[in-house]
């Protein structure tokens, strides 16, 4: 017969857990994506990332903790970065969300800060990248010219297991500048090395 | 803080290797040849930067239902009783397999990594009698929807009978240790030993010997994609299609096959875009077989997708090693010999490539120095935790860490400069081709010149006047110094240990003479997408845009063994020129007979044939193309169509190299560390795109930096993991990372056909001893020899406060 570790583990718990009662009539309620008024069917407990995941098919957005502690699932709320899978889909009714499908505009043109990630190879596996790209963007909408300190701030919550975010940082302040109307160009550094 | 997009370091002009680059602009835009060596833009980011990438998660079937796994909340116990029948009753549930359903169907969850003489207990897909880590699968749920999967989870009742636990490897080899293998007769699962040279006359006739224990701690990968599969089965033809987040789909597929009883021509593994893997998903996981196997039970398309906290306990972890080493110096500073004897903690069971990883930590021991006396053994302990595997490096970063360690602590204690130290040893270009203790042979490589190019680019001496100057105003400054050399491109079907293998690729051109490539490496956001395209365009004078490569799919794919170690561009990239070659001929052959002359008087000029002396006479690989398929002019004996098939076995590993070399300031009252600046000089060889290599190197220092400074896997004396979650274990973020000024070198290798060395790893190899090596040197007033990882401000503080108490 072992020999139990502690008093603590050496009891092992009944388990009571009863079987769940779980709403399963959908609610119906409007919400606007990325400039289209939507009308969706869901399931109360589901999350706003759920809901554009599984009711919209909006797989752009990403889950990657569902914690809300690493930032992949990010999606614009009237104008601010939420984490979506911490936001109950019951409370976007009448709100206007933006996701990554939404940022290059209609005809396919990408968004400054999109064209300039790929200039940088701010991404690599892609994973993070929708809501690096989304939280970089309430960045620049609020602040057209921010400081290295300031997009560091912006994408702290924001984890990238590949980059080691400086591509990123540079391709924030690449679009910033085209966007306040410079000619510019990704620095030779960047893209070959110093 | 310098900030890096502020201030660049003047810039030498060593253009004349990009000089055919006006702006790195302009070489994204103009897209002319030669394409290698150029920053193209990836091909991948069009899908990637758009929300439009398909993750394994994001795949839809009608009808998918779902599973979810029941894991062992004990690290250590014997499982009395399992009674699922309340999960069974809740509606929506439509199975639930426990280890005992499947022992025998599926058997035992294969390895790769097979080691003579080393002792491989049963590993069970879902645990039988016994569980011997927290997050073991003890059994999967199928329901209708996730939700209901994971209630239904939480309604099976186990009695679980708690065993001894434990948890440290050093403590698992104890006599009286509890075992986790009944059939074995302690927790060693097997010991790998490189000896060579006269180790004990060395010590015997060593001025002095330097000790020291180094621990490397125990990581998570963590892929910011958690694994996921998607099995669906086609009764009609017996096809089983499985989508998986995995570096290795055609190894998965010829493993599955077996397990699953499917003939591997009826099996099809699909990794579609995979979010990040950094060795962590090189492996036949439970989940990978369960989901399928309920797939062709259940007939219905059967999905699961691991939840980060799953990650942490139940993927695979890296690193975990306890070295006790010493080395022998001779007075002027020479390393006589050097002994070391590792613990590696292999976690409760051998997974795919467990058992290799640490034996190349003992054959890269020596690192880049020359050391004629050397011992070096690993042994391989069973502990009561998730198993040990590949993790970025996988084995290098743990030799690396410990010699450059070493070479300070020794400076350290022999009263010398530890740059000096180190350039007496390292071995030079003169010493080439130089066969390492472990047998290995260098074959290229710079050493002393990259840490010479490393400091100047760094400024090295106007920094130590600076650290001396901070020191007087008591702030703390440090510069750390890292020589490395690692193996990547595995490898040679002979090599041993094995691992790695060929690689395989098919180049075809369409009868629009538009180019597929096929490539049996499985690319994850390394962008070989693109690096392959460069090749080929070269090669055959296409451009790009006529360029489709296809990865990841093994009923598209003939062949593959997948993505790991740096191979892609090194073994994956050299079987694509092969094919490229091989279709040139044929190419050659067919313009030759459509412009009525001999293959040797054929001229390639970007995509167009001309016949030597004659210019006006041309045909194009377009031409060609129609002709090789309309096949009613073709010359004697050849083939219609137009594809090359080869598989490329290298001859032998490749050798990258480089100096790293970093800048941190340590917070006197806070015990936080600041990295300052960041320097770097690798040679990973050719490069075919800079921009790719250049992101590779600095998520490379990242992760390195992550483990000095911040992460670790912590466990309770349960072997409850206290660190199971992001806010628990700290990945670097945004705010930690320093500017990054990272130069190349490059010698050449003939290791493969294109010349490339591989570069995934080399970044996390030198980072880590660069990082530590500094933060010691910025705490030397306080004479702190030396502190394990990772350097957390509670540590450092600590030291500082006792060192003042001493003083």
């Amino acid at each position: 017969m072992p020999r139990a570790v502690t008093p603590k583990a050496a009891k092992p718990k009944k388990n009571t857990k009863r079987s769940p009662k779980r709403p399963n009539e959908k609610v119906h309620l409007q919400f606007t994506v990325n400039g289209e008024l939507a009308e969706v069917a869901f399931l109360p407990h589901h999350t706003l990332l759920e809901v554009l995941r599984e009711d919209m098919g909006l797989t752009g957005t990403k889950h990657g903790c569902e914690l809300g502690e690493c930032g992949a699932c990010t999606v614009i709320v009237d104008g601010k970065p939420v984490l979506s899978c911490l936001m109950l889909a019951l409370h976007a009714e009448g709100r206007e969300i933006e996701t990554i499908e939404g940022m290059a505009d209609a005809n396919g043109v990408l968004h400054p800060l999109q064209e300039a990630f790929a200039e940088l190879g701010a991404a690599q596996c892609g994973y993070c990248t929708p809501g690096v790209l989304l939280s970089a963007k309430k960045l620049l909408d609020h602040t057209p010219r921010p400081s290295l300190i300031q997009i560091k701030e912006a994408l702290a919550g924001n984890i990238c297991r590949c980059t080691g975010y400086i591509k990123i940082y540079e391709a924030v302040e690449l679009a910033a500048a085209r966007a306040a109307g410079e000619k510019a160009e990704p620095r030779k550094e960047s893209v070959y090395g110093y | 803080m310098t900030m890096a997009t502020s201030k660049p370091p003047a810039r030498k002009t060593n253009s004349a290797k990009r000089s055919n680059v006006a702006s790195p602009a302009m070489a994204a835009a103009t897209r002319s040849a030669p394409f290698s060596g150029q920053s193209i833009l990836r091909k991948e980011d069009q899908r990637l930067l758009t929300g439009q990438g398909q993750f394994v998660d994001d795949i839809r079937l009608a009808d998918t239902v779902h599973m979810a796994m029941l894991r062992s909340p004990y690290a250590h116990a014997r499982i009395v009783r399992v009674d699922a029948s309340r999960a069974r009753a809740l509606p929506g549930v439509l199975d639930i397999l426990t280890g005992p359903d499947v022992k025998d169907a599926l058997g035992v969850i294969p390895v790769l990594a097979r080691m003579p003489d080393f002792k491989y207990p049963p590993h069970y897909f879902l645990a039988v009698d016994r569980v011997r880590y927290a997050g073991e699968p003890v059994a999967a749920v199928v329901a209708e929807d996730p939700y209901t999967a994971r209630d239904a989870v939480e309604l099976i009742d186990v009695e679980y009978e708690p065993l001894p636990v434990v948890i440290d490897a050093e403590k698992a080899m104890e006599k009286d240790a509890p075992r986790l293998h009944e059939e074995l007769q302690n927790n060693v699962g097997g010991t790998y030993s490189v000896v060579s040279g006269d180790v004990l006359e060395a010590f015997r006739h060593a001025d002095h010997v330097v000790k020291a224990r180094i621990v490397n701690q125990r990581l998570a990968p963590s892929a910011m994609e958690c694994r996921a599969v998607l099995a669906s089965f086609q009764p009609s033809d017996g096809t089983l299609t499985l989508w998986t987040s995995t570096q290795i789909p055609h190894l998965l597929r010829n493993f599955l096959a077996t397990t699953l009883k499917i003939p591997d021509n009826r099996m099809r593994v699909i990794a579609p875009d995979v979010g990040g893997g950094f060795g962590s998903k090189l492996n036949v996981y439970p989940e990978d077989a369960l989901a399928p196997f309920l797939a062709m039970k259940l007939r219905r398309p059967v999905k699961w997708a691991e939840s980060r906290r799953e990650n942490m306990r139940a993927t695979t972890h890296g690193r975990a090693q306890v070295q006790k080493v010493e080395m022998a110096f001779a007075k002027d500073g020479r390393i006589r010999g050097m002994r070391c004897r590792s613990i590696f903690d292999a976690g409760a069971y051998f997974h795919m490539f467990t058992a290799v990883g640490p034996t190349s930590t003992a054959n890269l021991g020596s690192g880049c120095y020359k050391i004629p006396a050397y011992s070096f053994g690993v042994t391989e302990v069973f502990t009561n935790k998730m198993s040990t595997d590949a993790y970025r490096g996988a084995g290098r970063p743990e030799a690396i860490f410990l010699i450059e360690r070493m070479m300070d602590i020794a400076a350290k204690q022999l009263g010398m400069d530890a740059v000096a130290l180190r350039h007496k040893n390292l071995i030079t270009p003169k010493d080439l081709p130089f066969t390492t203790p472990a047998g290995r042979v260098y074959d290229s490589g710079n050493y002393p010149r990259d840490l010479r190019s490393v400091m100047k680019a760094a400024g090295y001496d106007k920094l130590r006047r600076k650290q001396a100057a901070w020191r007087a105003e008591g702030r703390l400054m440090g510069i750390g110094i890292a020589s490395y050399v690692e193996n990547c491109g595995p490898g040679p079907t002979s090599g041993k240990p094995p691992g790695g293998g060929w690689e395989s690729a098919t180049v075809r051109v369409e009868p629009s003479g538009r180019i597929t490539v096929l490539t049996g490496t499985s690319p994850h956001g390394q962008g070989e997408e693109t690096t392959f395209s460069q090749i080929v365009a070269d090669e055959l004078g296409v451009p790009m845009d006529r360029i489709a490569v296809i990865h990841g799919d093994t009923l598209v794919v003939a062949a593959g063994i997948g993505t790991f170690g740096s191979r892609n561009t090194s073994v994956g990239g050299s079987a694509i020129l092969m094919s490229c070659r091989k279709l040139k001929e044929k190419i050659t052959a067919i313009a030759a007979h459509l412009l009525e002359t001999k293959p040797e008087r054929i001229v390639w000029r970007a995509g167009q044939l001309t016949v030597k002396g004659a210019p006006s006479k041309s045909v194009t690989i377009d031409e060609v193309a129609q002709a090789a398929y309309r096949a009613r002019n073709l010359p004697p004996g050849v083939e219609p169509g137009l594809e090359a098939n080869s598989f490329y076995n290298p001859r032998s590993l490749t050798f990258p190299s480089g100096a790293h070399l970093c800048v941190v300031e340590v917070d006197r009252d806070t015990g936080e560390v600041k990295l300052l600046d960041y320097y770097a000089v690798d040679d990973c060889g050719r490069v075919i795109n800079p921009l790719l290599v250049e992101g590779q190197i600095q998520g490379g220092i990242a992760q390195g930096i992550g483990q000095a400074l911040y992460e670790e896997l912590l466990f309770d004396e349960n072997g409850q993991m206290l660190t199971g979650e992001f806010m628990d274990y700290a990945l670097p973020h945004a705010a930690h990372t320093p500017p990054y000024h990272c130069t190349r070198s490059n010698t050449p290798t003939q290791a493969n056909l294109l010349g490339v060395k591989g570069v995934g790893e080399s970044g996390t190899i030198g980072a880590t001893p660069a990082v530590v090596n500094a933060v010691m040197d910025a705490l030397a007033p306080f004479g702190v020899l030396h502190l394990d990882m990772p350097l957390k401000p509670e540590k450092l503080w600590k030291e500082m406060r006792k060192a003042e108490v001493r003083s």
